[in-house]
């Protein structure tokens, strides 16, 4: 008996950590347009860096709870600091994404503390500030930044001194994939940790987390760190694969579309910052294709009615409330994407 | 030997309302001690400066003789002081299960173990197994909290601060609201709470009160009014006039 319950203690909680089918395959298929979709590498590649931008946003906003509306500050950040690095001779690529990590991640730490105090729409002025600070200091240094005519003249040498990128952007997009992949693997483990459980525990309920002892504090500023650093990757990865960068980086659409990415393909769901950016840039490609004046005002138009129809996606507090027995039931009713465990990593 | 729990001349003022008023107080080791008292006689205020969450005006407390008047909160917690509350705060988007997981393994300071899944140490799976059976909540343990029966809710409540592994146990009000159904089991498991935890227990409800404590503190107007064993604090006059009268005498 006693043995019984610790094994299903045992199978539950590893269950967490497995792989499932629809994830091994969303990656197969990501795979697989690099052979089979060769003229599209080059918005391909936007989209792995928009969905790794993304999934930084939902590891503070999905699985901790904490609002951003300058999360962009990171992104342009990783992006000149890549850039700059470039442009100055060394133009190692990986060197240059971890200068850019380490970068963000300083950037991160420091603010993380005027983040973390005061309620939501604090964090969100405090957020959509350090951004448009950091703005107009990159216009204001032309000399370091190239100012308003963008950061020129950045050549990349081969990554790991074997593969130079070419004009088709196909080693560019599957550099771009492979970081992606590999840090989303980093973040689908560290969700599933205890650290990770102690964050959602936070956003849950932070009362309860401290009387639990968890140093609620302490744990918010690491992720809000590694978030950054994840953003600062995102940034260099754009900075590197066009080797141009411009003020457009640190802009306030920029954090404002990896918030909308992150709502169309759900919060909290790690895979909801990259479905998210495959349905917003292939919205926005066909959109400004088929009407080239106009094409805002469709995909605002498309935002509001996914937001009103699905927003019961915007958490999953919703689905939390249902029971288990009924969750299938209500899965093949409404749900496209979620089963339970996809949905909790 | 030193008391579980202790304070002394504590006092907390909002401005001019004196809320806990030179409260000088001591839980023995593995006391079962009742906290008592009319509504707004500042219990809830006593517990938070207990636990932390509200600083003291001047006074101190001490746990297991060592000063943690000015220790955060979490703190507290790993030192071996753990509360429950008295309007459920669970994670109801988590089960029962990751819930002990969590407190488990953030007592075992694996907290910020970042790279391994939750149920991969053994130790940890042993506890959740045995903390479950002893609250009862092993066929719940896969239900999202959200979804259990209220007196399922309450044992998580206590199982939670249980798996802090406390020294000292605050429990508020732990039957409040539970179902007369629910309610057996909700006092079995706290009657069956081991010795060497001392627990205070603060309550609205005197048939738990009698059943489980062994001494009475009465508060009222944030002060201690009196002390004592069951038989002295409710055959006292005075408590009746104050507060008992309108509980026990009909």
């Amino acid at each position: 008996m006693q043995s019984d319950t610790a094994d299903n203690v045992r199978a539950a909680l590893g269950r967490r950590g497995r792989w499932g089918w629809g994830e091994v395959a969303f990656w197969l298929v990501a795979a697989a347009t690099l052979v089979f979709l060769p003229e599209r590498h080059l918005i391909l590649n936007e989209i792995a860096i928009i969905g790794l931008f993304a999934l930084s946003l939902d590891l503070i906003l999905g699985y901790a709870g904490i609002v951003s509306l300058g999360h962009a500050a990171f992104f342009g950040l990783g992006a000149y600091a890549a850039g700059i690095l470039a442009k100055n001779g060394i133009g190692d690529p990986l060197l240059g994404l971890g200068v850019a990590a380490l970068a963000a991640a300083i950037l991160g730490f420091v603010t993380s503390f005027l983040v973390l105090r005061g309620s939501d729409l604090t964090k969100l002025m405090v957020t959509l500030g350090v951004a448009l600070v950091l703005g107009e200091l990159a216009n204001q240094m032309s000399w370091l930044t190239g100012g308003a005519d963008g950061l020129q003249g950045i050549t990349m040498g081969p990554i790991l001194g074997l593969f130079e990128f070419d004009i088709f952007g196909t080693v560019a997009y599957a550099y771009s994939l492979v970081v992606t992949f590999v840090l989303f693997v980093i973040a689908r483990r560290i969700v599933v940790s205890p650290y990770g459980l102690s964050l959602r525990s936070i956003r849950d309920n932070p009362l309860r987390a401290r009387a639990v002892g968890i140093p609620v504090n302490r744990r918010l500023v690491a992720v809000y760190t590694l978030a950054a650093a994840y953003a600062g990757v995102a940034g260099a990865l754009l900075a590197q694969t066009t080797q141009f960068v411009s003020l457009d980086v640190l802009a306030f659409h920029r954090s404002a579309d990896v918030m909308l990415v992150l709502v169309i393909g759900g919060v909290g769901y790690l895979y909801g910052g990259l479905i998210g950016a495959v349905f917003f840039k292939v919205l926005q490609d066909v959109l400004s294709a088929w009407t080239p004046q106009y094409w805002q005002f469709w995909i605002g138009l498309i935002l509001v009615l996914l937001v009103l129809a699905g927003r019961e996606r915007l958490t999953d507090r919703v689905r939390a409330l249902r029971p288990r027995s009924r969750r299938g039931l209500a899965t093949d009713k409404a749900r496209p994407l979620p089963t339970t465990t996809a949905r909790e990593v | 030997m030193a008391a579980a729990l202790e304070t002394r001349g504590l006092v907390k003022r909002f401005g001019g309302l004196v809320a806990t008023d030179n409260v000088t107080f001591r839980l023995e080791q593995g006391a079962r001690h009742a906290l008592i008292g009319p509504n707004g006689a500042g219990k809830t205020t006593f517990i938070n400066l207990l636990t932390g969450v509200l600083a003291p005006t001047s006074g101190q407390i001490l746990l297991e003789g060592q000063d943690i008047t000015r220790l955060r909160p979490e703190l507290r917690v790993q030192r071996g002081l753990a509360r429950t509350f008295q309007i459920n705060q669970l994670f109801p988007a988590m089960t029962p299960l990751e819930t002990l997981g969590l407190a488990v393994s953030e007592r075992m300071g694996g907290g910020h173990d970042w790279w391994r899944v939750i149920g991969s140490k053994r130790e940890i799976v042993d506890e959740i197994v045995e903390i479950a059976e002893r609250f009862r909540l092993t066929d719940v343990l896969d239900e999202r909290t959200a979804n259990l029966a209220y007196g399922k809710q309450r044992l998580l409540e206590i199982a939670v601060a249980f798996a802090c592994r406390p020294r000292v146990l605050l429990l508020d009000e732990p039957a409040a609201g539970v179902p007369e159904a629910e309610r057996h089991e909700l006092l079995a498991t706290v009657a069956a709470l081991p010795r060497d935890v001392s627990v205070l227990l603060i309550e609205h409800d005197m048939d738990l009160v009698f059943s489980f404590a062994d001494r009475i503190s009465v508060l009222v107007n944030g002060g201690l009014f009196t002390e004592g064993s069951v038989e002295e604090v409710s055959t006292d006059p005075r408590v009746r006039a104050v507060y008992l009268g309108e509980s026990v005498d009909e």
